[in-house]
């Protein structure tokens, strides 16, 4: 059993947005290439080009289907990756200390080195955010790309993780969730900002924007209806109308 | 729930390791631009002990800003692909089988020039050389001009020729490529049968920023995924009646008076007066002895040239003479639009959309464009010579590709579809939809089509083109088609992208000729990119009675062991996309924004590890070992040595060349000077592209807009400006009716009279596709490539397979509860030419009477190195087994294409099926379900772990 810091400095996370992720899995591929060449052992794929391919991902996007009482089905796209929890259980139940919350930023990370592979902050994870890489038998997850955010070879404007830099609808952002006036904080307090499962008191620290109501087009027929009254009931009465409008254009 | 963990042991401490923050990212980084589709963004390729280590978006690259996509960032997987072909392979087993011998390049090229030179010398039309996701066109086509077929064409045909056509001729340019809506201002974008692809990264950017301040996104689509599952309100339309529903809210706007007359009136043909005379000028425009067609004056009354300074077109006033009245264009217009057939409520049911919501869509529009209209503050001079103080923008945009295109009404529905944006003023305007050069262009500075065979010589002009009239048709003495494709001919044409689905077929049935060679490049053509699969794995292992292959010679240039490489008998192995020079250029299908002319570049970050040559590189050998004209000095040398030595030193126009950047001898130069022999490390230093920006007051209204006029003449983009109006009424396809309707030498055949006369309508119309033989089949059955995959070459690319390595038929909720299906469950799905067994998966974000799936994932057993029990190649399927080529036979027994009437695109969206629950497969695998080919590659290995550096 492992401790978590009793605060940590700052709130380092993801707010994802609900309603302008396209579900392009631009985001996976991305943190793929750039944990497999960087931060511990590389992400490995099992059974690569055979008939049950299987791979190491930190990041994975989920299509649901959700049916509104009355109106058109939706898809919803839902990138998921480790939440940085405050409560993280995913720390706390591991048994070497390999798995660990930063005090600096609260990220949660796991110790390679330290790391036995006996799944158990896997099976505790309420979100099924970590996975275990086969190969090196050591269990990996999202690190925030903390080689990333910090990372003096790389130009200021890309230290951020490597999904949200290359996030094509910009659905994806980053920053201190515990600073109120943060650009993040100040986007979820926008739009309503939710955290994933809080039943399970976790406290997770990135947040999802819901998607906005959809599908409410009709509704507005009564308002706009005016807009589409005719200039003129008969073909002849809009060449009439055509030439008095020109004449006054 | 909180977690207990039950052990003895104290809990240890918090204690963190040192890290280090701050790691090498790469020993160097490579700019080039990403080939994983179409989209073409830049990349920084990074570099660790000499190979690729990561890949990202380049911040600095017009297209992509920074942001790359799952195939991008999968890039690194496709480079080491253990499908990457090695070395040239002579077949030696039978075509199909995959049997290969390696070979060395002397020996393929000889044999390649064997069969080539003679051809080339005798009947250079034997030979038919068409290039599948060819990026580099204007250089393929330019090969083929000098080698003298009049077979050439990329894959446009199969793709979205429509829509790229029907821009042209419409308003000079389309979607994609052509333009883009204005994202920065738009507040209303509007989204047809654009799901997942076309293109990639821009759109999802688009839409990310127009969400971001709130606007609205309208998707139609019978689809709900992709871009289409985050647009606020979503229209599950009725496949192949998006013109029905577009020419409805044209409608309603226009009976509403939502129409934007100031725009109308100066900008297009709207107020050219059509002659009404009966005779052979019927319906054409009334024009001066210079030909320019005529207006009449608002200011003066008097038949005016449409471009004179000062003209105020009047779109009311008539023109009698000798007895007859010569109406404009827009009285036509208003004749035909405002008639009752177009009311929403005459066409809700045949569209799957209720009228009050086509209403409701109809009024949100005139809301955005009218009410919320902006203006810059930005003098600009029209053509006419009048000064405008402010540029008013309509915030309505609109974006479309194959979905609507691929139908055979899909010419006249994307003709609809921009006159609609044209209508409500939104093109070239602030918050509308922006051409990007070298667009704007009129059809009049495109080339028309050429054909003329001339054994040893250059054909006469470019294959492909926009014919203005019959005269401009592909035919020979006899009436006779030119091409093997029957482009340009009666059955199709306006097919300005030619018709690479028909090749096969067309060569295999030798109709209208027998050819000698097929000479293929990135093009799948027995398996995902044909009609009729199995029948053209059939056509391409015919053989005639004496034993030889009726297609006697096939080469194909490709990367990859994909399935047509066993199709063919001499195999071209071309590199991966890092290995490689290429140039994406302002001469073919540039890279351009709508306030900049943009062209790039790839150059090899890394030299291949395999015999592999560039299949460009293969083609400057090809041309030069047969002292091809345009290829060869008059001494008899060679001009270039391969295809960089080409992208520098080659100028099409003295001065203007496939870059346009650095050019001069000084490299200061853009879009017109010298060749520049430092250009390709000018174009590396500068991160793989160069950008030239349009100046500010020139960047909208540029058809019309003086200065952009002037700066495009600079950039060498025009020899002159080239102002004009767009084509609400299209006169070219008014000039095929007439013939239709008998006037004229050239005349259509009987039976094509009255389909000529139906479809050419000048003014867009809507009208049923063909559904002869469709009784029974009554469900529609579409394909859309995922985001991961959109044009991608090649699925065997180990992590992209594990988002889409599977690819159920999706079934509406409805159609799985009255076919008694769950999840899981097999269907046998027929159309009038084929069946197929498959599973089935629910959903209910769907048109209801509509079945899809994701195409190219299923493989064929033995390709793409993937093993043999890969889920793509025993669950996998095609629909092209569902889908003919030809349509079934009329009464005069006469096959007709299943294409486009009027340009020949492909119809893949127009397919019907029948759907009913069948018994698991015996295999569990499904049908049909072919031999497995031998790989010439083997398969890849067991498991990866990719990690380059230490």
């Amino acid at each position: 059993m492992t401790q978590l810091p009793n605060s940590t400095d700052r709130k380092m996370g993801l707010v994802i947005d609900l309603d302008t992720c396209v579900g392009c899995h631009a985001c996976v591929i991305s943190c793929k290439g750039w944990n497999t060449e960087n931060y511990g052992a590389p992400l490995s794929d099992q059974d690569a080009y055979g008939g049950n391919p299987s791979g190491t991902f930190l990041n994975r996007v989920h299509s649901y289907e959700v049916q509104p009482a009355d109106g058109h089905a939706q898809l919803i796209h839902f990138p998921k990756s480790c939440l940085h929890c405050e409560d993280a259980p995913c720390v706390t139940v591991c048994p070497t200390g390999a798995s660990y919350k930063r005090v600096e930023d609260g990220i949660v990370l796991v110790n390679e080195s330290d790391c036995i592979g006996c799944g158990l902050c896997a099976w505790s994870c309420p979100y099924g955010a970590r996975e275990l890489d086969v190969t090196e038998g050591v269990m990996k997850k999202c690190t925030l790309c903390v080689d990333r955010i910090y990372n003096e070879n790389l130009p200021e404007v890309d230290r951020i993780p490597s999904c949200v830099r290359t996030c094509p609808a910009g659905a994806r952002h980053f920053g201190d969730l515990g600073d109120p006036d943060s650009d993040v904080s100040k986007l979820v307090a926008e739009r309503g900002g939710m955290d994933l499962m809080p039943e399970m008191g976790t406290k997770p620290v990135n947040k999802y924007l819901p998607p906005r109501p959809k599908d409410t087009i009709e509704e507005q027929i009564d308002i706009l209806a005016p807009l589409l009254a005719p200039v003129a009931e008969e073909p002849k009465g809009f060449l009439g109308w055509l030439d008095k409008t020109l004449e006054k254009l | 729930m909180s977690f207990r963990y039950n052990r003895q042991d104290p809990p240890m401490t918090h204690q963190q390791p040192i890290l280090d923050t701050s790691p090498k990212i790469s020993d160097e980084v490579r700019k080039t631009t990403c080939y994983m589709c179409a989209c073409r963004c830049g990349i920084n390729v990074h570099m660790k002990d000499g190979k690729v280590a990561y890949i990202e978006g380049n911040r600095d690259h017009p297209v992509n800003k920074g942001v790359l996509c799952a195939k991008g960032s999968a890039g690194i997987m496709q480079v080491n692909a253990p499908s990457r072909l090695r070395k040239p392979l002579k077949r030696v087993g039978p075509r199909g089988s995959g049997e290969f011998r390696e070979i060395e390049w002397d020996e393929a090229l000889s044999t390649a020039v064997g069969w080539l030179n003679e051809l080339h010398e005798t009947a250079p039309q034997k030979l038919a050389f068409f290039t599948g996701r060819d990026q580099s066109q204007s250089f393929t086509s330019f090969w083929a001009q000098n080698f003298g077929t009049p077979n050439y064409a990329a894959h446009g045909g199969f793709c979205s020729v429509n829509m790229a056509a029907g821009g042209i001729y419409t308003m000079g340019g389309a979607f994609w490529e052509f333009g883009q809506p204005d994202w920065d201002h738009t507040k209303l974008f509007m989204l047809f049968g654009v799901a997942e692809d076309h293109d990639s990264n821009p759109i999802k950017m688009g839409i990310g920023k127009i969400k971001a301040r709130g606007a609205r996104v309208i998707g139609v689509n019978p689809i709900r995924s992709g871009y289409n599952a985050v647009a606020d309100d979503w229209v599950g339309i009725t496949p192949g009646t998006d013109g029905l529903f577009i020419l409805s809210l044209i409608h309603v706007l226009m009976k509403a008076g939502k129409i934007d007359l100031d725009y109308l009136s100066r900008y297009t043909n709207a107020p050219v007066l059509v002659n009404a005379a009966e005779g052979p000028e019927k319906g054409l425009f009334l024009r001066d002895a210079d030909g320019k067609p005529l207006v009449i004056d608002r200011v003066t009354g008097e038949l005016t040239a449409f471009d004179k300074p000062g003209v105020r077109p009047d779109m009311s006033a008539t023109y009698e003479k000798d007895g007859v009245t010569h109406r404009p264009v827009f009285h036509l217009m208003a004749e035909k639009y405002l008639s009752d057939e177009h009311t929403p409520e005459a066409v809700a049911e045949r569209c799957g959309i209720p009228a009050k919501r086509i209403r409701a869509i109809a009024a949100e529009i005139a809301r955005v464009a009218f009410d919320e209209a902006i203006e810059l503050d930005q003098e600009w001079t029209d053509f006419r010579g009048e000064k405008h103080s402010k540029m008013v923008g309509r915030p309505v945009s609109f974006h479309s590709m194959r979905g609507i295109s691929a139908h055979a009404n899909g010419f006249q529905t994307c003709r609809a579809l921009h006159v609609l944006q044209i209508l409500l003023g939104t093109v070239e305007v602030p918050g509308g939809f922006r051409f990007k050069p070298p667009y704007p262009k009129p059809v009049e500075a495109h080339p028309t089509p050429h054909g003329d065979r001339r054994p040893g010589r250059p054909l006469n002009g470019p294959h492909l083109g926009f014919p203005r009239g019959p005269e401009d048709l592909l035919l020979d003495e006899e009436g006779n088609p030119q091409r093997i494709d029957k482009a340009f001919t009666w059955e199709n044409p306006m097919s300005a992208h030619g018709l690479m689905h028909m090749v096969i077929s067309n060569a295999a049935a030798g109709d209208p000729y027998k050819i000698d060679t097929l000479f293929m490049y990135m093009a799948n053509m027995s398996w995902n990119s044909s009609m009729n699969t199995k029948g053209v794995m059939e056509m391409l292992t015919a053989k005639t009675e004496d034993g030889k292959y009726v297609i006697p010679h096939i080469i194909y240039s490709d990367a990859y062991s994909s399935e047509m490489v066993a199709y063919a008998d001499l195999i071209l192995p071309d590199t991966t996309y890092l290995e490689r020079h290429d140039c994406i250029s302002l001469l073919d299908r540039p890279i351009c924004e709508a306030d900049a002319a943009a062209d790039a570049i790839r150059w090899p970050v890394i030299e291949p590890d395999r015999d592999v040559r560039g299949f460009q590189s293969v083609l400057v050998e090809l041309a030069n070992r047969m002292s091809l004209p345009g290829f060869t000095n008059e001494d008899g040398t060679a001009k270039w040595k391969d295809y960089a030595d080409y992208i520098v030193n080659h100028e099409r126009r003295p001065g203007i060349g496939p870059l346009a950047g650095f050019r001069g001898p000084d490299g200061d130069k853009e879009g017109r000077g010298e060749v520049n022999p430092d250009q390709l490390n000018r174009y590396i230093e500068n991160g793989g592209f160069y950008v030239a920006h349009i100046p500010e007051g020139a960047d909208y209204y540029k058809p019309w807009n003086t200065a952009y006029q002037d700066w495009a003449v600079g950039m060498g983009i025009y020899d002159s400006p080239q102002p004009y109006l767009f084509q609400l009424y299209s006169e070219p396809m008014r000039r095929f009716q007439l013939a239709a309707e008998g006037h004229g030498d050239r005349q259509p055949p009987e039976h094509l009279r009255q389909r000529i006369k139906d479809t050419m309508d000048p003014l867009p119309i809507w009208y049923e596709t063909d559904q002869q033989g469709n009784e029974g089949f009554t469900v529609n059955a579409l394909t859309q490539r995922p985001m991961a995959m959109y044009h991608s070459w090649g699925t065997q690319n180990a992590w992209l397979r594990q988002l889409h390595g599977r690819n159920p038929l999706y079934v509406p909720t409805k159609l799985m509860r009255e076919h008694n299906l769950k999840d899981g469950d097999w269907a046998k799905v027929s159309s009038p030419h084929g069946e197929i067994t498959v599973p089935v998966m629910e959903m209910s974000a769907l048109n209801d009477n509509t079945v899809w799936t994701w195409n190219a994932i299923g493989k064929r057993k033995g390709t793409w190195a993937l093993q043999d029990d890969a889920p793509e190649a025993t669950k996998g399927f095609l629909l092209n087994h569902l889908i003919h080529e030809l349509m079934p036979p009329k009464d005069d027994g006469m096959r007709w294409a299943n294409s486009d009437p009027i340009t020949g695109q492909a119809a893949w969206f127009d397919l019907k099926v029948k759907i009913e629950k069948a018994d698991a497969p015996a295999d569990a695998q499904s049908q049909p379900n072919f031999d497995p080919i031998k790989s010439p590659v083997g398969t890849g290995p067991e498991n990866l772990a990719w990690k380059v550096g230490k």
